[in-house]
């Protein structure tokens, strides 16, 4: 049941050069490749298209050889790379986490969430902290897939390893397929089954 | 307390609190910075690390003085020693201090690129924003874009060039690399090397910690809104046995390359902060001492730190 994106071309407005131009990709449930490549380079761009965000302008995106649902929770969840730019800044975040299923203790603690955070509005909670509930909102829906657009490079190194501990053993207990784009390679080697530099060549998997 | 002599900036007890409705109209502080030192000398970069939310960017508002409207600062702010008044902070930012700030939202989403990171002191340094912007790695064409054109990166980039274009004596640069490429954070903070070495000073806060001590000449950690330890940078270099205090050995050792091992517990809210040392409840050294009050600052082996534990 893999995800791919096949021969995916994609530009904003005609009179714009192509972001991506033939990008193929293939991800099976249960592997975890992290994405490295300049900024720049559409790697955002990618994630949005993988995650249903964005329509391809040619090529296609296929979940188990069919195009993403349209309704419903999408099977592929995409967590941002800026969690202030992603969050209803008018709910509460225990509106925010609700909205995408129960919430379940154990996961709270394993990210970290303190209870009195719940009753707060974004704007009252550092960018780490709501990275947390983008993280915890992701992993509570069933997702299939996980795409993670740089989400720790906002977070302490703590704090960074504690979520990705609690991502990784959510991931394995559920056999999820895993995109991590990020920059840091030390990172990478610790989370990734297969590291893709996309700095020069093209990405065909 | 006196300000030491050749300082450019220096902080010492800071606190800063919010004013947040509580139940009904009743109001409540929460003391969300308390105990705060640090000191910047010039041609000096000073690093600030620490957990997020620990009031690293709040520390860098309230330099500059665009807290938001229900905080109150009490402490002491002294700028080549003379106090930071209200009025002083707002004649020196954008053009003494300058402010990398956190969020690529910072941006005017309604205007280019190209005006916008010039400001609006005349006249415009156009040629200077160009070869910042080069150096930088940004392409001829985005002066010409809007904000939401950008990619994270190049966002990042157009703000660090924004603050290098002005001649300030101090940036501050809250978190400036996330997004950028490995080659152009190093460039990034190549930059702030060179400015440092003009005499000029720089506050970067940044959680890269493993980049930020190759340009840096000192560390500060800060965690629940103090500062727990201020290291040479060569310490973070050495490795935990260099470091003073728990919380930083923790930070170390939590580093992709040096274990990747998160300390369980999270730092505590600001509104319930312990008595006594605030890394206590997740310290693995604690003792009955340090329970009882939040312990001062000394100094040890060439550095600063606040634990009674410190050798």
């Amino acid at each position: 049941m893999p995800l791919e994106a096949k021969n995916v071309y994609f530009r904003y407005d005609k009179k714009q050069p192509w972001v991506l131009e033939d990008r193929s990709l293939i991800l099976h449930r249960g592997e975890r490749l992290a994405l490295s490549a300049p900024s720049g380079y559409g790697k955002t761009t990618l994630a949005m298209l993988l995650a249903g965000y964005l329509k391809p302008t040619q090529g296609r995106i296929l979940l188990d050889d069919k195009p993403l649902p349209q309704k419903g929770v999408c099977p592929v969840q995409l967590i941002y790379q800026h969690p202030e730019k992603a969050i209803n800044p008018r709910w509460r975040l225990r509106r925010v986490l609700e909205e995408s299923g129960e919430l379940r203790e154990e996961m709270l603690d394993a990210l970290g969430i303190e209870r009195a955070w719940l009753n707060r509005f974004p704007g009252e909670l550092s960018g780490g902290e709501l990275q947390r509930f983008c993280v915890a909102r992701a992993l509570s829906c069933g997702a299939e897939y996980l795409i993670c657009d740089e989400i720790s490079t906002m977070l302490d190194a703590i704090t960074q390893a504690q979520i990705w501990n609690a991502v990784l053993k959510e991931a394995d207990k559920h056999n999820m397929g895993m995109i991590a784009v990020t920059h840091n390679k030390h990172l990478a080697g610790r989370i990734a089954t297969r590291i893709v530099d996309l700095t020069d060549g093209k990405l065909r998997l | 307390m006196k300000q030491k002599e050749d300082s450019l900036l220096e902080i010492h007890d800071l606190s800063v609190s919010f004013r947040m409705y509580d139940h009904g109209l009743e109001q409540t502080d929460l003391q969300v910075i308390s105990n705060l030192y640090l000191t910047v000398y010039p041609g000096e970069i000073v690093a600030v690390a620490g957990s997020s939310g620990s009031g690293k960017s709040l520390l860098a508002s309230a330099i500059l003085g665009i807290l938001p409207g229900n905080a109150s600062l009490r402490g002491h702010l002294h700028y080549k020693g003379e106090e930071l008044t209200p009025r002083r902070q707002k004649y020196l930012r954008g053009s003494e201090i300058a402010l990398v700030p956190q969020s690529v939202s910072y941006l005017d989403p309604l205007m280019k690129i190209g005006v916008q990171a010039d400001g609006h002191k005349k006249p415009y340094p156009t040629e200077k924003r160009r070869s910042v912007f080069k150096r930088l790695d940004l392409p001829d064409k985005t002066e010409q874009l809007f904000p939401f054109q950008l990619s994270g990166g190049m966002a990042r980039r157009v703000l660090v060039g924004a603050a290098l274009i002005t001649d300030a004596q101090l940036v501050i640069a809250d978190e400036p690399t996330p997004g950028m490429s490995l080659e152009q954070a190093m460039e990034a903070l190549q930059m702030f090397r060179e400015m440092a070495d003009e005499g000029k000073a720089v506050i970067l806060i940044t959680h890269d910690i493993d980049l930020a001590v190759e340009f840096a000449d000192r560390v500060a950690v800060f965690y629940a809104g103090t500062t727990v330890e201020t290291a040479p940078a060569a310490d973070f270099k050495n490795g935990p046995d260099s470091l003073r205090h728990p919380y930083s050995k923790a930070l170390w050792r939590a580093l992709p390359q040096n274990g990747f091992w998160p300390i369980p517990g999270f730092q505590p809210y600001a509104g319930n902060l312990p008595k006594g040392c605030l890394f206590a409840p997740r310290c693995p050294y604690k003792t009955a001492e340090c329970e009882r009050e939040l312990p001062s600052v000394k100094e040890v082996r060439g550095g600063e730190v606040r634990c009674c534990h410190a050798t």
